[in-house]
């Protein structure tokens, strides 16, 4: 049996998920030799820590009861710099100015020895190839499935089970709150405001919704996308973005009147009329792409194999967590 | 708009060019000539297919040019149509001018605003259409698309177009 210690920065929706997972997956992971142990977990208040593991259903129960998983005077990056493991998840919040806290506790397990697993997006819509470059050059691995689809494979499955294909272009619905919105929208003949509402009241949309509605979210996997899949070197700043909040319920019904829907498309493409871009687009109501509800979809076009749609879930507390163990197997394997 | 036009020209030299001229000069742009020098009519006709583009407007003016030349012309085909696309509008469509709009497609002389449903729901409120255009090709169509979004950007309109479907099989 292979031990694997581990330790999760951002003990949220996305960083318990995991806990959840590591905890119900215990005996399928022996079956794969592996055993996981998470050596430290931290969250805004602190962290705690524990060599031998920490006990994740009582971590799971102080933060629900007390707000925060801390039991040291510990720091988050403490627990990076000083305490001895294999892998540094981060589940820490998105933040498209600087990419921090994330990119600094990336850098800080790169530059230990510690591979890195995330779900957060800002450092690698912001910094990408300098995070990449940084754990090549301390010879640990870099994954982040969870950051594009949530539980939808998509970079595992163009860079992995579609190997050897060059994959032409990627265009999809990388959001689900706007998925929601739009789809009530055309549902119910209701205005984006009405709708917008009943998605935060729903909790499908934050209090702010302006990183979802305005297309930023999208954008940034978008990036993801076109620098890991496409080799490209492109920041946030180099999408072309267009979000859905000056879509009308007539416009919809315009559509709907022609077998169309208006859906939010993330698009990249490669070669020398290359795009990547997000913008609202018409879809064919028998198209792949027309799928409804909080849904994720992507359709890749490959050289090879032709196109490939994958759809599922982009978001949610155990589903994020499921890419993000995806990848913890996936190092594992690789011997880590 | 895009013609195509049958005429009967005589057998005698110089006929082509006569007829060509009339076509040229309306500012047509002539895209093929077509001699049928194998299927006289049996007047001794020669047939020959002539295929231009043309701002609208002026065709009538060409065939009664060519006729007063005695230059027969059988049939005209105006429904030359290759390529259409449906996309949406959204903003104050009515209010920046809808018909200027439509004019900056249609004088373009190879693609043509064919059809546009508005939905206005409210004096303050944004209105919404589909709109259809077509065009000669599809390179022409890329390029009346390009033309609605410039124009639409100068408005500040948004316009939705649709994905692309055409490498799906
Ligand atoms: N939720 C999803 O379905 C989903 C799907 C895909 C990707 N993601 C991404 O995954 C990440 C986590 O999402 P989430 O939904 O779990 O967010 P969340 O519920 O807001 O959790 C964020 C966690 O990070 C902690 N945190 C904040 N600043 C920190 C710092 N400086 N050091 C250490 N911990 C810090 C927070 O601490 P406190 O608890 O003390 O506030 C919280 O525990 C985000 O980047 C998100 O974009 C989420």
């Amino acid at each position: 049996m292979r031990t694997v210690r581990l330790s999760i920065m951002g003990f949220g929706a996305v960083g318990q998920g995991v806990a959840r997972a590591i905890l119900q997956k215990k005996d399928y992971l022996s079956t794969m030799d592996i055993e996981p142990i998470v050596v430290g977990i931290s969250d805004r208040g602190g962290a705690c820590v524990e060599a031998g593991g920490v006990d994740l259903e009582a971590a799971i129960e102080r933060k629900q009861k007390t707000g925060s998983v801390a039991a040291s005077d510990l720091t988050a990056l403490d627990v990076i710099k000083d305490i001895d493991h294999d892998i540094m998840v981060d589940a820490t919040p998105t933040n498209i100015e600087d990419g921090e806290p994330g990119y600094t506790y990336m850098l800080e397990a790169f530059r230990h020895g510690r591979h890195v697993v995330t779900s957060n997006k800002g450092p690698l819509a912001l910094k990408y190839s300098m995070l990449c470059d940084e754990a090549d050059k301390n010879g640990v691995k870099f994954r982040f499935e969870a950051t594009v689809g949530g539980a939808m494979p998509i970079l595992n499955l163009a860079q992995d089970a579609l190997a050897g294909n060059s994959v032409m272009s990627i265009e999809g619905i990388l959001n689900g709150t706007c998925n929601y919105i739009l789809s009530r929208m055309t549902e119910e003949g209701l205005s984006y405001k009405h709708v917008l509402g009943e998605a935060q009241e729903l909790g499908i949309a934050e209090t702010d919704p302006s990183y979802d509605v305005e297309g930023i979210d999208t954008a940034c996997k978008l990036v993801i996308l076109a620098n890991s899949i496409f080799g490209m070197d492109v920041t946030y700043d180099d999408v072309d973005i267009t979000g859905i909040t000056k879509i009308t319920p007539e416009s919809l019904s315009l559509a709907g009147a022609e077998g169309m829907v208006i859906k939010l498309i993330g698009e990249v493409r490669d070669g020398n009329d290359g795009i990547i871009r997000v913008a609202p687009k018409l879809v064919p109501k028998n198209h792949p792409l027309a799928v409804g509800g909080t849904l994720n979809v992507a359709l890749l076009r490959t050289d090879m194999a032709g196109p490939i749609c994958v759809k599922g879930k982009g978001a949610g507390s155990i589903e994020t967590a499921s890419a993000i163990l995806s990848d913890i197997i996936a190092i594992c394997k690789n011997r880590c | 708009m895009i013609v195509s036009m049958d005429l009967e020209l005589k057998d005698v030299p110089g006929q082509l060019v006569r007829a060509l001229i009339p076509v040229s000069e309306s500012g047509a742009n002539i895209m093929s000539v077509i001699h049928h020098h194998d299927q006289r009519t049996p007047s001794g006709a020669i047939p020959v297919q002539v295929v231009f583009q043309l701002t609208s407007g002026q065709l009538d003016e060409i065939i009664d040019n060519l006729e007063d030349n005695e230059m027969r012309v059988v049939s005209v085909d105006k429904k030359y149509r290759l390529e259409s696309v449906t996309l949406i509008l959204i903003g104050h469509i009515v209010h920046s001018d809808m018909g200027d709009t439509i004019d900056q497609i249609d004088s373009t002389g190879f693609a043509e605003v064919v059809n546009v449903s508005i939905s206005m729901p409210g004096i303050d409120k944004p209105s919404s259409a589909s709109i259809v255009i077509s065009a000669s090709g599809k390179s022409e169509l890329i390029k009346a698309v390009g033309i609605l979004k410039r124009v639409a950007g100068q408005k500040d309109l948004l316009v939705i177009e649709p994905i692309q479907t055409d490498s799906l099989r």
